[in-house]
């Protein structure tokens, strides 16, 4: 049967072309990859080559023709065999009938638009573990906590291993892999060169291979220059491989700011790790969470963004004495049951909160204290039960104010739970600026424990 | 091609080794009758099934970008042969070749193309991001460059399980000037990766010939400053890639550490399905086409030795086609991903 050669399509978005020259005649032979024609698109001459081999039986289309709609049969090609008389017969290569889906549904948007929208689906996230009666508790810093953590996950999973620079030989740069190097030896912690991208990408790849590696970042400033492995490649593997592979790895390291490091130094990541699907999103702020939210994170088969702080790194916190203590990742922690108004926060934003609910404390308000642990999956749930019993929200981090967790958070409550709102929810956040050297400055541009006091008044009309 | 001598550096001492004195580059395999009708059959495959993907691409069957292989198809074919089970391969962009190489099968692929749900992602990855992990194939990556810190951590990961696997990281000129190349070439030759960087040179990144985009043009010796051995291969004559491939691969495999294989190639159609080529003229091509076309090189080699007759290619030729027309046919068929599959695979 003659085969029809369509006018193409050369490029996304062409609707129609001018067939500006034949190169072919008819009677011509022509096989697979000849210019038979060239056309004139919007943008560009292209030339069309041939896919089948056989004769040209016919040119449909005369050069010069402007606006020949894609899909439009341009000349007939005759097989082996064949002659002008078969042409009635020509059949479209391949069916015709069926082609350009797209182009069809680009003529019924109605219809388009009507097709359900499936909803997100919800996941419920188990609570914490009950700790036993009688379990000893520890007091440990959030810096051996997270060392214990790493520490238990390698003794117990081979695949588990360490990279980022100065995490072997030199202890850590902060002395968070104290020891590692000693107990495990440097197949299982490797020293990287200073190259922050490149190990991203090598860590990815491990872990598409099926290995488990936790990449230090020495601060998450530095992750700027790997944030193209980790979104584009960490995050996305999954979903664009139909669920074939996906990347099991834990990116941690410090976050925001430390003290007088400045502005390429100080900056917060929590919301922008926090806006892409296919990541979760961990910040802690105790030690035991450190250590049971770290543990869930090198056994979660999904990426994993692990924020740490420098100056939470030294704050003293008590940890239950288990051998294998284990945090849901999701799932928001009660800090303090309070009536009167919510404060929501989570990592060194926390540090405000506690010292605010003091202070309201002697003021005769009793704040609720939501500490989110993880910042995605967002735990809303329970903010929103908060919400109802308070009626008051506001919400504490160090980030920039603008697309911030907290107007995330606002948001969602005001979409969620708007009925219970007593007062509009207050965001305190770092001020909208580089951060600055100078200690005054610095101390100005991030949030204090009187702007979450103030905050918390406002919302209580007090 | 013969190795060039390394240029002495007059007065000083350097520490990593001139790279190509230990490999011939320039050998060519000597193929049986097997290896000759498979390469062809192989590299066939990959062209008419490009050709349809054109052609379904014009019919607005594939959406979106679709680069095409057609012309260094001998690169894939030649290099998959000198693999064993387990080897680990991962490119860019221009992926459909190396997919079908790794035995993945024509409908899969094709499927993805058209974003169906029998493709290999399930319509949701597209002509850039397949994978397969029972092919051994990491992808199809879309940011050039990536897939050489990835595939350098393939590497990593069959050091680490102390396994003779190698993993094969494949990228174009253009992502040859990509940092985060070096910084995985860095670690690779720091470590002893068992890394095969394979340079498709096929002169144009896009539309910016190799020479405006360049400062050295021997992309072999990209690794030279760390002691990464490398050498120029005839990438279209997928003897030669056969034989470099197995240079490379007993290099990596017996703990070596990385190696380059420059392949110099040619891609016949444009950079993508909306690429006009007026960066390079019609003769340029055209005598690529008619003196240098894989296929054709084996073709004629078949013929000479008399290894096949032209009904036995003719008998290849129409197997090859009806694989190709079944693929598009059910490329066509299959239905689009149900709509709930908008929120699967996002988190395990």
């Amino acid at each position: 049967m003659p085969i029809e050669i369509l006018m193409p399509a050369l490029s996304p978005t062409m609707e129609e072309g001018t067939l500006s020259k034949w190169l072919k005649k008819e009677g011509d032979k022509v096989s697979s990859g000849d210019v038979i024609a060239e056309i004139e698109t919007d943008k560009a001459t292209m030339e069309v080559e041939a896919v089948d081999e056989g004769v040209i039986g016919k040119l449909l289309i005369a050069a010069g023709t402007e606006a020949v709609k894609v899909n439009t049969a341009i000349a007939v090609l005759l097989q082996d065999g064949e002659s002008a008389d078969d042409i009635g017969s020509a059949k479209p290569a391949p069916k015709a009938e069926e082609a350009a889906p797209a182009a069809a549904n680009a003529e019924e948007p109605a219809k388009q638009a009507a097709a359900p929208v499936p909803a997100a689906p919800k996941s419920e996230t188990p609570a914490d573990p009950a700790i036993p009666a009688g379990t000893e508790m520890v007091t440990m810093t959030v810096r051996e906590a997270l060392r214990d953590a790493m520490a238990e996950e390698m003794r117990a999973n081979d695949d588990v291993f360490v990279m980022g620079e100065e995490v072997a030989e030199y202890q850590g740069a902060y002395k968070i892999t104290q020891g590692l190097l000693q107990e495990f030896g440097a197949r299982r912690v490797v020293d990287t060169p200073i190259t922050e991208h490149g190990f991203a990408g090598v860590g990815v790849g491990a872990a598409m291979a099926g290995l488990r590696p936790i990449v230090e970042f020495m601060t998450f400033n530095f992750a700027m220059q790997a944030i193209d492995q980790i979104i584009n490649s960490a995050a996305k593997t999954l979903y664009m491989s139909g669920g074939q592979m996906g990347a099991p790895i834990v990116f941690r390291g410090p976050n925001g700011a430390a003290a007088r490091v400045a502005a390429q130094h100080s900056q917060d990541y929590a919301a922008w790790y926090s806006h892409i699907p296919g990541l979760k999103v961990v910040m802690p702020y105790t030690a035991a969470d450190a250590k049971g939210l770290l543990k869930a994170a090198i056994r979660d088969p999904n990426p994993v963004i692990f924020l740490e702080n420098e100056i939470l790194y030294g704050h003293s916190f008590e940890v239950p004495k288990l051998d294998d203590f284990v945090l849901p990742i999701g799932k928001a922690r009660i800090h303090k049951i309070g009536k009167d108004a919510t404060i929501v926060s989570f990592g060194i934003g926390m540090t405000y909160a506690v010292k605010a609910a003091d202070e309201l404390a002697k003021l005769g308000i009793d704040v609720e204290i939501i500490d989110l642990r993880t910042i995605r999956p967002m735990d809303l749930p329970t903010v929103i039960e908060s919400v109802k019993k308070t009626g008051r929200l506001v919400t504490v981090e160090e980030g920039y104010p603008q697309s911030s967790v907290g107007t995330e958070i606002a948001t969602r409550v005001m979409q969620q739970a708007f009925d219970y709102l007593d007062a509009p929810i207050l965001t305190i956040a770092g001020k909208d600026v580089p951060m600055p050297y100078a200690a005054n400055l610095e101390k100005l541009a991030l949030p204090n424990v009187g702007e979450v006091v103030e905050a918390v008044k406002t919302v209580c009309y007090k | 091609m013969a190795p060039r001598k390394s240029a002495s550096v007059s007065g000083r001492k350097t520490t990593a080794k001139p790279a190509k004195k230990d490999f011939t580059g320039g050998t060519i395999a000597e193929f049986d009758r097997d290896q000759e009708l498979g390469a062809y059959r192989e590299m066939l495959l990959i062209r008419r099934f490009e050709e349809k993907a054109g052609q379904l691409y014009g019919m607005g069957f594939i959406g979106g970008f679709c680069h095409l292989y057609i012309g260094q198809e001998a690169v894939v074919v030649g290099m998959q042969m000198a693999l064993k089970e387990g080897d680990q391969v991962i490119t860019g962009y221009r992926d459909h070749g190396h997919m079908l190489a790794t035995g993945m099968t024509a409908r899969g692929v094709m499927a993805e193309l058209t974003g169906r749900r029998g493709g290999y992602s399930r319509g949701k990855g597209g002509s850039m991001h397949m994978f397969s992990k029972e092919k051994n194939f990491y992808g199809g990556h879309g940011i050039v460059g990536a897939q050489v810190s990835l595939g350098t951590g393939l590497a990593f990961a069959n050091r680490y399980r102390g396994n003779d696997n190698v993993s094969l990281a494949y990228f174009g000129d253009g992502a040859a000037n990509q940092g985060q190349v070096y910084e995985s070439f860095n670690m690779a030759a720091l470590w002893k990766l068992p890394c095969i960087y394979i340079i498709e040179n096929n002169r144009y990144a896009m539309g910016t010939s190799v020479a405006r985009a360049s400062a050295g043009v021997d992309f072999s010796q990209r690794g030279s400053a760390i002691g990464i051995p490398g050498f120029q291969v005839d990438g279209m004559d997928v003897r030669a890639v056969k034989a470099a491939g197995d240079e490379a691969v007993e290099h990596c495999r017996s703990g070596k550490g990385p190696i380059i294989l420059e392949m110099q190639t040619y891609r016949y159609r444009g950079h993508s399905m909306s690429d006009p080529a007026k960066y390079r003229s019609k003769d340029e091509v055209q005598k690529m086409r008619s003196e240098h076309d894989p296929i054709e090189q084996v073709r004629a080699r078949l013929i000479e030795k008399g290894w096949a007759s032209e009904d036995d290619l003719k008998a290849i030729d129409k197997d090859v086609r009806d694989i190709v027309a079944d693929s598009a046919d059910f490329a066509q068929s299959d239905p689009e991903p149900d709509v709930s599959e908008l929120y699967t695979d996002i988190l395990i």
